[in-house]
């Protein structure tokens, strides 16, 4: 029988194979930064232990740094121990680091593909839930917890047990590709089969409305793949993603060798088998807005609130969570999602901060003013997502229509930095979790696209950007 | 890591889905370099209102549960952020089982790894556990649950049961591999970052 993609890096990653037990598993990649590692450094340090491949380890700073002038120093003291700590760390064990100045820092799901260290094929982890990014280019790619960080900081490996293969397929087109757009795919997917549909397994997008997609949107989609509750998300490689990664910082010398490598073998067999499969058709799907507190408690634009019966379809503890998550959100069933108004915008993120999401957005803000009573920022991915926005002039258009304009990190995606919302403030982000105070205690999380909250800015209320010249 | 032992008190009902680790421990607590001390930040906004008072209505701060050692918990507990500190803070605040009726992956294999002991029980099962208002008994060795009219056996691997029952050091563990790790990386194609 035919193997899935996930399968063969899988079994080419298999270090010790035992039954009914977890496999030993070999990492290629590891992306450390500052707020999952300290702990895992201390335990080497404690045990005498050394960092076995540093040359496959490089660090950035990005949940904790300010967004605001890198030349002043960092206001909050923890903050700033946590960040000189990882500075500290990477240099006693020897690990590559793109610190707070690097023209490469930024959000390290972003800076990976970027500089060519994502490869298809190979097994990457960061203590990092996102880290499912990476597999938009064919990589099996793991979120893992700190005590992990420090087994494959000691070992390069990871004891896993095989998660199961779940196919999704996007299938249609879409038909106006700049209002709807890879976001309101994987919303719509999560919508669909739910926080904890992809539970124990990895998912591998498949079908034209995936393959029609840049490499940007890709990682849009495998990034939320951990909303879905999958351990990972992956789509096969093709030319789009061996063009992508093609004479950047990092990628290896032989690479033409290792595309020619990876073409045939890199994708599913037409005989192999998935445990589990659904599929969405995206002819016709709307922009969607989250309402609740988690990705899955999300509506098309053009709908209303729910109630929390029509939402939970009978199953008594979601109709609760419904009802809890619309009293945290202040919102009431019925109300129309294009009459809520809000009172922050946040584009930024691991999911919508690269190059295209800006692009996009810029086009939607280009000679208007954000509504008076908005406040909006934008945060680049990186710093080279910042300069090559600044090269195309696209901080004059947010600046000109009121938009802060940031350097790059995590920032209000998590709000470990000072980009939090207070409390009750209602905010359109471009990020990947809308969980109670996630974004700032009190605070009140809609997910969107980087287009629908741009517009959203403008307007002051959430627009479906279908109405709009997007062109 | 401390090796888990059997564990008797009453349960700690947290009659809620879809528990995110966002939740189990907010961001602003996630800055500190060491690993002791996240007992404190369990829950947080939960459990305190903005001026740090006790919300009553919260089941942790009932005094009737200060003493529980297990938390019976709604489906797909401790999603979202790989964030270990959830972890780090449930141990520290005093909870060694969590029982419900599925976790999210990485919360899981977390667990594991600092002598947690997640139990998955069918939706039915948890409910009346979250009724019982007894002690109850965990018993690793047997993979019992002892509630005062009732045992309950539940699932586990052999090696994540192994782990827990020795306290075992993972990374030692893994070091006994080491010539096969050895092999393993004169075979690999992937070449260095740097």
């Amino acid at each position: 029988m035919g193997k899935t993609l996930f399968e063969k890096i899988w079994e080419s990653h298999i270090v010790v194979e035992k039954q009914n037990d977890p496999s030993l598993i070999y990492i290629d990649r590891h992306l450390v930064h500052e707020v999952t590692s300290p702990q895992a450094f201390e335990g080497l340090r404690m045990n005498n232990r050394k960092v076995r491949r540093p040359d496959l380890t490089i660090a950035t700073m990005d949940h904790n740094v300010p967004t605001t002038d890198r030349s002043l120093p960092i206001l909050d003291q923890t903050s700033s121990v946590q960040i000189q700590t990882l500075e500290k760390n990477c240099k006693e064990f020897g690990i590559k680091l793109f610190d707070i100045n690097s023209p490469n820092q930024g959000i390290v799901h972003v800076i990976g593909p970027q500089l060519g260290i994502t490869l298809p094929g190979t097994t990457i982890v960061c203590g990092d839930s996102h880290t499912s990014t990476h597999g938009a280019f064919g990589a099996l790619a793991l979120g893992i917890g700190t005590s992990d960080v420090e087994h494959v900081l000691a070992s390069q490996t990871m004891w896993l047990e095989k998660p199961k293969p779940f196919e999704i397929r996007v299938e249609g087109k879409r038909k106006n590709p700049h209002a709807v757009t890879a976001k309101d795919i994987v919303l719509s997917i999560i919508k669909n089969i739910g926080t904890g549909g992809g539970t124990g397994t990895v998912i591998e997008y498949r079908g034209d409305g995936i393959t029609d997609l840049s490499m940007e949107q890709r990682m849009t989609i495998c990034n939320m793949s951990i909303e879905a509750g999958a351990r990972a998300g992956l789509i096969a490689p093709d030319e789009k993603t061996f063009d992508y990664l093609r004479g950047r910082e990092y990628t290896p010398k032989n690479y033409e060798s290792l595309v020619d490598s990876w073409k045939d073998h890199l994708k599913t067999d037409g005989d192999a088998k998935f445990e589990k499969q659904f599929t969405l058709h995206i002819d016709d799907i709307a922009p969607q807005v989250s309402w609740g507190t988690n990705p899955g408690m999300t509506s098309d634009v053009t709908e209303s609130i729910p109630s929390p019966d029509e939402f939970s379809k009978g199953d008594s503890n979601q109709k609760k969570g419904a009802e809890k998550a619309l009293d945290y959100m202040g919102l009431e069933p019925g109300t129309a999602i294009e009459d809520i108004k809000i009172d922050r915008v946040f584009i930024g993120s691991c999911t919508n901060a690269r190059l295209e999401d800006l692009i996009e957005a810029s086009k939607v803000i280009k000679g208007q003013k954000i509504s008076p009573n908005v406040q909006a920022m934008v945060v680049p991915g990186s710093q080279m997502v910042k300069k090559q926005a600044e090269e195309m002039g696209l901080d004059k258009i947010f600046i000109d229509a009121n938009f802060e304009w940031r350097e790059a990190g995590c920032s209000m995606c998590l709000g470990m930095n000072p980009d939090i919302l207070s409390p009750g403030e209602r905010c359109a982000s471009t990020s990947n979790r809308n969980f109670e105070g996630r974004q700032g205690t009190g605070g009140r999380t809609h997910l969107v696209s980087p287009v629908m909250a741009a517009a959203a800015a403008i307007k002051g209320h959430f627009v479906d950007v279908r109405k709009m010249d997007l062109s | 890591m401390e090796p888990f032992k059997s564990v008797s008190s009453i349960v700690t009902p947290l009659d809620k889905v879809n528990v995110d680790t966002d939740q189990i421990v907010p961001k602003q607590f996630l800055k500190l370099v060491q690993k002791s001390g996240f007992g404190k930040f369990l829950f947080f906004n939960w459990r305190f209102d903005e001026n740090e008072n006790k919300k009553s209505d919260f089941v942790l701060n009932d005094p009737k549960y200060e003493n529980s050692h297990i938390l019976v918990a709604g489906d797909n507990f401790g999603c979202g952020s790989s964030r270990e500190h959830a972890v780090w803070a449930l141990l520290d605040y005093g909870f060694s089982v969590i029982i419900a009726p599925s976790f999210a992956d990485i919360f899981l294999s977390n667990c594991f790894k600092n002598g947690i002991l997640p139990i998955t029980l069918d939706q039915q099962l948890v409910e009346k556990l979250q009724q019982e208002n007894g002690a109850i008994n965990i018993d690793l060795e047997n993979q019992t649950i002892k509630t005062p009219s009732e045992e309950i056996s539940f699932g586990i691997d052999s090696y994540k049961k192994k782990i827990l029952l020795e306290g075992l050091d993972d990374i030692a563990q893994t070091f006994q591999y080491e010539d096969k790790i050895s092999e393993f990386e004169k075979g690999s194609k992937v070449p260095s970052v740097l």
